[in-house]
């Protein structure tokens, strides 16, 4: 029997069209645009200038205070101006434009591509140098990762969890990664135990990916501690409380963290993010990105400079197809829609996805028939049918009482309506009415 | 590229399933039941099926497009699932113009009336058998005796059904195992050989659908299975205290609308509970009232009052039972 998370969930077809491409380096842009925004938290303060030459590598803006990143210039070049655009979240942000020329990069990056499996450093090494890497979760929630590695008073993880889960339909990047860097993932995986000074590590895959189980099962043989697990092809597996409930058995409580239960959860792109940081002195200014759709003529996976524009990546694969109705980063259940395809990549940008215009629109909504599907589906057991009408009445104190605040946006309940009603839109306003109360109560 | 890019919020992707295809699947899986009818009552079914799904459907359209002026939306199909529904709680005899009535305040009190479909707390369907239970006792227990005269319509040969025969006898003091000797065997049961409603005598017509309908997932198993699993554990019960006052478990399983009830309209999605342990608790509910009624009561057959008693806990049992929620330990932020 394989593992999985037990409340809910779906089965989307999984589309993975560039599965079986490798990673492919991106050409570089004309101009690189740098958001100083692209994690949770505070924005980082930019400390160039407009006109400065700036190496790849070199710090542009820092992180300010403890929830926040540094950004790193991913590119060589000239400052051309500081200016705001709007980013893969559909606001407006603050970014660094570099106008590049050449690529030369900071003289400390170690440019050679050997496995280096030596660890020299204690875990506050690690972890400070993580901090000024500016990593980041990769697997879209952009949480900086030494915030997550610095256990709150009190606490004690006890296994370290990795995200090769993949859930998403169409995505591939983390797939592809685990393949071609399965070596440097299980090195970078012995640093964050050292970091976090725990014993055990789980490597959660689901089986649609046996190549990548396979080959990390067989890597892991020289490493201790380090397990690897075949899940069951369910969305949304990839969530942090379903993976740990699916490897450990355990639950976050409501309005807990994972590391509540003993568990800190990475994802495979932030392990080998931090390999690199680590063992090769380079800080975190590409990552890998997905580009798909049935209309793209060649689905592939680029290895990514942050702030390059999508547009640059679509026509690598081929060009924006007439059909095009819609451009998502990331993936098509969780993903972002963008405005247009002038958007910088940033370092939560896992995937672009381009949807044809026939399946670009919202289906007709039809009467809610109370056939419990969503109820089914949802994998924190709520009730998705009645959070939204009680959204739409602004009822907080119910909405409260029945957990609203739990959602975590999943898109389950909307996926599976077969009256294709539009649950989730209300329950995130309710979310947001909700969380209003919440905070204000704290003041 | 000059047309413009939709911006939605995610999810991007959604089912293939929709409102419509449920129906339709429901429907389909209606038909082994129905041309089983047609075998065994002929003439009859077909008048009672077509009667009922053409006024059903009509009063929906007149009744959306006339009264609450809103979109006729008669091709999702409910009005359809209705219709067949309930020509199927019906004698084959019943005349035209009772069925009439009895579709009529199917859909305009057990449907409309509260906004159409997915907002009407009783199934339809039974509203309106059990109005014309009420409203017409006589011709609504008067059951053409199955395979005999089969073109024939309303002067159909009658009888009773094998519950109506049964109740009459224990009434009566007789010995249950003497009845069961008058009446048809368990393998005719099954197939259906017996006078009663239009789709409730096949049992393997019903469990052919039953099949489709979970294949498909329209349904889950869990009403039909704890519906019926209470039937058979109460009536064995009574049957193991007395046998020659109760009849056997099966008997009860596979006589009346014991199946059809549990397998469409107990499930039916709009007035079922939402959560797994809601349904089973609905269904034992109804299982438990049907043995009641069936037993101690006057009618010999009472799923249909039992489901729509139940139906009306459904806001209760919604409103109590919950999902249960991940991570039950709530911390306090």
């Amino acid at each position: 029997m394989l593992k999985t998370f037990t409340r809910g969930g779906i089965h989307p077809p999984e589309e993975k069209l560039s599965a079986h491409t490798s990673i492919q380096p991106l050409p570089l842009p004309v101009t690189a645009i740098i958001p100083v925004s692209q994690h949770l938290g505070t924005p980082a303060i930019i400390t160039v200038n407009k006109g400065d030459i700036v190496k790849t590598g070199q710090v542009i803006a820092r992180g300010d205070g403890f929830v926040s990143a540094n950004i790193h210039s991913s590119v060589s070049g000239k400052v051309l101006k500081v200016e705001e655009v709007t980013d893969v979240s559909g606001y407006r942000k603050t970014a660094v434009f570099i106008e590049v020329s050449g690529d030369v990069w900071l003289e400390s990056i170690i440019r050679d591509e050997t496995l280096d499996k030596k660890i020299k450093l204690t875990g506050e090494e690690i972890i400070s140098k993580i901090a000024e890497s500016g990593i980041v979760g990769l697997g879209g929630a952009t949480f900086p990762t030494q915030v997550k590695l610095t256990m709150p008073r009190g606490k004690k993880a006890d296994c370290l969890i990795i995200n090769g889960v993949e859930c998403e339909p169409y995505l591939t990047s983390d797939h592809r990664l685990m393949i071609e860097k399965g070596a440097e993932i299980l090195v970078g995986v012995e640093l964050l135990k050292k970091a976090l000074n725990v014993t055990v590590a789980h490597i959660g895959i689901e089986k649609n990916k046996p190549d990548a189980i396979q080959l990390l099962r067989r890597l892991a043989l020289s490493h201790k501690g380090i397990h690897v697990h075949a899940l069951k092809i369910k969305y949304p597996q990839g969530a942090e409380k379903q993976l740990i409930k699916a490897i450990l058995n355990r639950e976050v409580p409501s309005g807990g963290l994972p590391v509540d239960v003993g568990a800190v959860v990475f994802n495979v792109g932030t392990v080998y993010a931090v390999y690199e940081a680590i063992q090769k002195n380079k800080p975190l200014f590409e990552r890998i990105v997905t580009v798909t759709g049935k209309s793209i003529r060649q689905p592939a996976n680029y290895r990514v400079r942050i702030g390059t524009p999508v547009s640059l990546l679509i026509q690598s694969a081929g060009g924006l197809p007439d059909s095009t109705g819609k451009i998502v980063c990331g993936g098509p259940m969780m993903g972002k829609t963008l405005i247009n395809s002038d958007v910088p990549i940033a370092k939560g940008s896992s995937g672009i996805l381009i949807l044809p215009s026939e399946e670009s629109a919202r289906k007709t909504i039809e009467p809610c028939v109370r056939c419990a599907k969503c109820v089914s589906a949802c994998p924190m057991g709520l009730e998705p049918y009645l959070l939204m009408p009680l959204s739409d009445q602004k009822n907080c104190d119910r909405l409260e009482m029945e957990r609203i605040m739990d959602c975590m946006e999943c898109g389950s309940c909307s996926y599976i309506c077969p009256a294709h009603r539009p649950l989730l839109d209300f329950i995130r306003l309710g979310k947001m009415q909700v969380g209003k109360i919440i905070r204000s109560r704290k003041l | 590229m000059n047309n413009l890019l939709t911006v939605s919020p995610s999810p991007h992707v959604s089912t293939t399933q929709s409102v419509n295809k449920l129906m339709y699947g429901v429907i389909l899986s209606l038909v082994p039941a129905l041309l089983v009818s047609v075998y065994l009552f002929g003439k009859g079914a077909l008048v009672v099926a077509l009667v009922s799904i053409a006024s059903c459907v009509l009063f929906e359209a007149v009744i959306q497009k006339y009264i609450l002026k809103t979109d006729i939306r008669v091709r999702d199909g409910s009005a359809l699932v209705t219709g067949i529904l309930l020509a199927f709680n019906l004698p084959s005899n019943l005349p035209w113009w009772m069925i009439i009535t009895g579709a009529l305040f199917a859909i305009g009190v057990g449907k409309m009336t509260y906004g159409g479909l997915g907002n009407n707390p009783f199934n339809p369907a039974l509203v309106g058998r059990v109005f014309l239970l009420i409203s017409f006792p006589v011709q609504m227990t008067s059951w053409p005796l199955p395979l005999v005269s089969r073109f024939q319509y309303t002067d159909a040969v009658t009888g009773a059904t094998p519950l109506g025969f049964l109740k009459e006898a224990v009434r009566n003091g007789e010995a249950v195992p003497e009845v069961m000797k008058q009446l048809p065997d368990h393998m005719q049961l099954f197939l259906g050989q017996m006078g009663g409603s239009l789709g409730e005598v096949s049992a393997v017509a019903l469990l052919l659908g039953f099949a489709w309908l979970l294949y498909k997932k329209i349904i889950t198993w869990h009403i039909p299975v704890f519906l019926v699993g209470t039937v058979y554990i109460f009536t064995g019960i009574l049957w193991m205290i007395d046998p020659a006052k109760n009849a056997s478990p099966l008997f009860h399983i596979l006589t009346g609308g014991l199946l059809l009830g549990a397998i469409y309209m107990a499930t039916d999605l709009v007035t079922s509970p939402m959560t797994k342990t809601g349904m089973i608790v609905f269904a034992i509910g109804i299982g438990i009232i049907t043995v009641v009624i069936r037993v101690f009561g006057a009618y010999p057959e009472g799923v249909s009052f039992a489901i729509l008693i139940m139906n009306a806990f459904v806001p209760l049992i919604n409103k109590y039972i919950k999902p249960s929620r991940f991570g039950k330990e709530v911390k306090h932020v």
